[in-house]
């Protein structure tokens, strides 16, 4: 199997470069691939510097734009395996391991880190729980299986699942909990694995502002719109 | 329902047909692209029949239920002016998927062309 390790940056040159030793020290025959989202920032000095690979937007397109420019080089240059995690150290990559295995074994096309099943210490605050649960009941409502964690961006995907979201079926606008719905309704096994996540340690969350209601007002449409839509292309042969 | 003076229906049709050929001009000066003029084109054309043909907005007002003419006309240029947003919508949302796949494939080559110099 021939992995590659998607990191998605936008101005995380302080946090990333201890992201990617971690990477190193943990898959060192891996391939690193940093994809820099128009940064203003250093980031993609920092990761060159760290040993990375990186490809540079030439503006800022969000975080699911820049992901799947990564899956489309993986799906260019052959890689059987992607393994995403986030550049602002949130994600262990101690637990990239337990994600690959799942690929690597054939248990499940897609491997999802969650940081609710016994994994670690993580306690998010009232308000995310109640924004968290209220995704996973529409997540629920989409595909009839509950997901421990749904906005989870720590994940892998075995090659017919990055040949799929390299497509324009991949819903780039917001990218975790869609992804989880679109990938489990074209078809594709999903699996969660327990990994730990930390508290970030500075910068913007992707959830802050009135983004999350924008994120719920766009799940309901896709509730409502799910039965009267042309499910994607399924997963073999694409 | 009253007909309109010669001088109400002459400022209609001079102001629609003004409006029609503005549009036309702007195909051929190329500065409007074909495909999203027809849009224009179809509304200056409507309100130049319109403009000759009183008799028809009054038709169209007894079909509607409208009260008055007027209201009728109101009623087409908002339907218009949702048309022409929808229609922009639809354009650039369609737009956007090209650029984001531009970007991307720029950011793609990039990298290709960085890894063959070293």
């Amino acid at each position: 199997m021939k992995p590659l390790v998607l990191v998605p940056a936008y101005n995380e040159a302080a946090r990333i470069a201890r992201v990617l030793a971690g990477i190193r020290a943990v898959v060192p025959d891996a391939t690193m691939l940093v994809v820099d989202d128009g940064s203003g920032d250093d980031t993609t000095a920092v990761a060159r510097a760290a040993g990375a690979r990186v490809m540079r937007l030439p503006f800022n397109l969000g975080a699911g734009v820049a992901a799947q420019t990564g899956y489309k080089l993986a799906v260019r240059e052959g890689y059987d395996c992607v393994v995403q995690l986030d550049a602002d150290g949130q994600h262990e990559p101690a637990d990239i391991p337990a994600l690959l295995d799942v690929i690597a074994r054939g248990d499940a096309d897609v491997a999802i880190g969650s940081r609710f099943l016994g994994g670690g210490g993580y306690r998010p605050g009232l308000l995310r729980r109640t924004g968290m649960g209220l995704f996973r009941w529409l997540a629920w409502l989409l595909t009839g299986v509950w997901f421990s964690d749904v906005t989870s961006g720590f994940r892998a995907f075995n090659g017919d699942v990055v040949r799929f979201v390299a497509t324009e079926w991949y819903p780039t606008d917001y990218a975790d909990a869609d992804v989880l719905i679109t990938l489990c309704r074209a078809g594709f096994r999903l699996r969660e694995v327990p990994v730990r996540m930390y508290p970030r340690t500075g910068g913007l969350s992707m959830h802050a502002g009135l983004r999350p209601v924008y994120y719920v007002f766009k799940m309901l449409l896709s509730v409502a719109l799910a039965p009267l839509r042309r499910e994607p292309a399924q997963r073999k042969g694409i | 329902m009253p007909e309109l003076t010669l001088h109400q229906t002459m400022f209609a049709l001079v102001t629609s047909v003004v409006a029609f050929l503005f549009v036309l001009e702007l195909v051929r000066r190329r500065r409007l692209r074909e495909e999203y003029s027809w849009l224009w084109l179809l509304t200056a054309g409507g309100m130049v029949l319109l403009a000759v043909w009183y008799r028809l907005l009054v038709v169209i007002t007894h079909l509607v239920g409208a009260v008055t003419p007027l209201n009728t006309l109101l009623l087409c240029a908002i339907l218009f002016l949702f048309a022409i947003a929808v229609h922009y919508s639809v354009i650039i949302s369609r737009l956007t998927t090209q650029v984001k796949n531009l970007a991307q494939e720029l950011a793609l080559l990039s990298s290709r062309v960085e890894e063959r110099e070293g």
